[in-house]
């Protein structure tokens, strides 16, 4: 049972984890169709700078992250409009490539700034230690974690589903031309939404620190659970990515405590029924013309 | 009436050129030169192999995959394990073995995988990669898991050339090794078969208009490549006499796809071009600062793909054509 328990909750962390870095990801595919490979060295480089703006600039943790979160959301706008945009209409290819080559020299480049080992992360006083929720006691980060995966799942979904902005996010994903058609500026909508996934990018990036740590593999490392969660989600699903992440979260932990050696070989196995039998994703927004 | 001059032209089209020969001529003279290389010399051949084989499916018929070293860590772990494990120490055969059993995987993944586009097809060969770097992470009893496979003894060669120190003896293997697989290769792109790979890579949907088996086809080239990733792979298990899980990562599929970018897809000799670049590059610079190698790759990467897609020989064609527009 206490097992059971630790796994749950340490997948729930987990997956919230996954959730923030990769739900950016799986609107900016969704919206151009663009494979971006770099997208788990932004979660890399929000990482660093977060450790940077802590050891160097004395920033608290939570304004640390924020720090992290907007720069590179503003570095990735200058990308997206002289490197991305280029290869919209290129084929997969060509994506995949430049994508490589970024996540190459971020790579090069943390390696070169922070060292190949990987980088720890001083967590103020008040997130550490265990918090009492009544029948058991839990790592007071995780808890923290866990709310704010929620809360941002919140957000999300009213601006999704409740706002001009988010409408205009679904027309576009559902159907490009007509949305541009109807006067929505979709490239100014991509140029946003993408700015706004790299920082969440980050910021997840920061948060994911003390649950994997950070080393300039980072990048590679956990790119494919990033797009195992929007592959399998489906593209550009809010709804999608999230139930994703939990379930990659949950399996994760729990071949970890269960079945250390196999444990991996699982998941993969399941990613590929998962995939071959829905390629669209769990719950894909079904595509209308 | 087609003319006498037409016809030629056709008849000979694919016959062997004079410049043909010259990559084997650098690669005999790069033994003779540098002897103490040869060990160097049989992992550029192995990455070309690799390389060539990528080319089949991607130069020429269009299939984009980001999990290509499936197939080279299945051959690398079929010749080891077959030598390390239940003591077949013949090189030529564990090399065959290497081959077919990643053939038959590629027929069969193929026959799934290749039903699939665009986003699905680039995550499900990943995801096929890593499931068996998994796999054989789990079965560490029989694969040596994470410390790698040890003790992998070929025998000699024919039963008579012993491979030495320095690897002369596989340098001549990995040569005739490759040259045959190109052989095949440059055959079969060649031929209306091949001719139908590049239709397929051009336009995949009107292929199937005109009434030809698109998945056949892609299934096909799909297999073939896969058996000679194998032959990479049996030979870099024989040439090192060991076998980590890096043989399947993400890495060496990324690595094999900007070798062959960078030398040029879809004209077989790419492999060659980018090979042997990045191999000596890597080595040279990566001893000197990784850092600034690592970051090299990624900005050329960048600009390949920004401003000239066609990779070195690509470059090359340019100038060469630029001179004939001079001279003439």
């Amino acid at each position: 049972m206490q097992v059971l328990i630790s796994i749950l909750f340490d997948g729930l962390a987990y997956g919230m984890m996954l959730f923030v870095i990769a739900v950016g990801l799986s609107v900016t595919m969704g919206l151009m169709g663009f494979v971006n490979l770099a997208h788990g060295a932004f979660a890399m480089v929000g990482g660093y700078l977060t450790v940077s703006a802590m050891s160097r600039l004395g920033l608290p943790f939570p304004l640390a992250l924020l720090a992290a979160a907007v720069a590179v959301g503003a570095a990735s706008i200058l990308l997206e409009r002289g490197l991305y945009a280029r290869l919209y209409a290129a084929p997969e290819l060509d994506q995949v490539m430049l994508t490589i080559g970024l996540v190459f020299m971020a790579t090069a480049a943390v390696t070169f700034v922070y060292g190949p080992a990987p980088v720890p992360v001083r967590l103020p006083g008040y997130l550490k230690g265990q918090i009492d929720l009544g029948f058991r006691a839990f790592p007071t980060y995780r808890v923290v974690l866990i709310g704010v995966g929620l809360a941002f799942m919140a957000l999300l979904w009213l601006v999704f589903e409740r706002t001009l902005l988010g409408a205009q996010i679904r027309a576009a994903v559902d159907n490009r031309r007509m949305a541009q058609s109807v006067g929505i500026n979709v490239d100014r909508l991509f140029t946003l939404t993408f700015a706004f996934g790299s920082a969440m990018a980050a910021l997840g990036g920061g948060l994911a620190i003390d649950i994997v740590g950070l080393s300039p593999t980072f990048a590679t490392q956990y790119l494919v659970l990033f797009l195992i969660v929007v592959a399998v989600g489906g593209m550009a699903s809010l709804g999608g990515a999230f139930v994703a992440a939990l379930i990659l979260g949950f399996l994760d932990n729990a071949g970890k405590y269960l079945w250390p050696e196999g444990g991996g070989f699982f998941i993969y196995v399941l990613t590929v029924v998962l995939l071959l039998a829905r390629p669209e994703g769990l719950l894909a927004r079904s595509r209308r013309g | 009436m087609a003319s006498a001059s037409a016809r030629k032209r056709v008849a000979t089209r694919h016959r062997f050129r004079a410049i043909e020969a010259l990559p084997w001529a650098l690669a005999i003279a790069a033994f003779l030169l540098f002897p103490d290389y040869a060990f160097l010399g049989t992992q550029v051949l192995i990455l070309i192999l690799f390389a060539l084989s990528l080319d089949l499916i991607l130069g020429y018929a269009g299939i984009v995959t980001l999990g290509h070293a499936a197939y080279f860590g299945l051959g690398a772990y079929v010749t080891g394990m077959l030598s390390a494990r239940l003591g077949w120490h013949e090189p030529i055969t564990g090399l065959l073995a290497a081959g077919l059993v990643a053939a038959v995987a590629g027929w069969l993944s193929g026959m799934i995988l290749l039903r699939y586009h665009g986003l699905a097809l680039l995550m499900l060969t990943l995801a096929l990669g890593l499931m068996l770097l998994q796999m054989a992470n789990a079965l560490a009893p029989w694969t040596g898991g994470f410390d790698g496979l040890y003790g992998i003894s070929p025998a000699p060669l024919f039963g008579v050339f012993e491979n030495d120190l320095y690897g002369h003896t596989y340098y001549w293997y990995g040569l005739a090794v490759l040259f045959l697989a190109f052989l095949v290769c440059r055959r079969l792109v060649h031929s209306p078969f091949g001719l139908s790979l590049k239709g397929l890579r051009e336009n995949e949907r009107r292929m199937g208009a005109i009434g030809c088996d698109v998945l056949e086809r892609k299934v096909l080239i799909f297999t073939v490549a896969a058996a000679l990733a194998g032959l990479a792979g049996g030979l870099f298990a024989e040439a090192n006499a060991f076998v980590t899980l890096d043989v399947f990562s993400f890495r060496r599929s990324g690595t094999v796809l900007i070798v062959l970018i960078l030398g040029g897809p879809g004209r077989l000799y790419g492999a060659f071009v980018g090979g042997t670049v990045y191999y000596l590059l890597a080595d040279q610079l990566a001893k000197a600062s990784p850092e600034f190698w690592q970051f090299g790759v990624g900005l050329v990467l960048v600009l390949v793909v920004l401003f000239w897609r066609g990779g070195l020989l690509g470059l090359a064609d340019l100038a060469l054509a630029r001179r004939r527009r001079a001279g003439g």
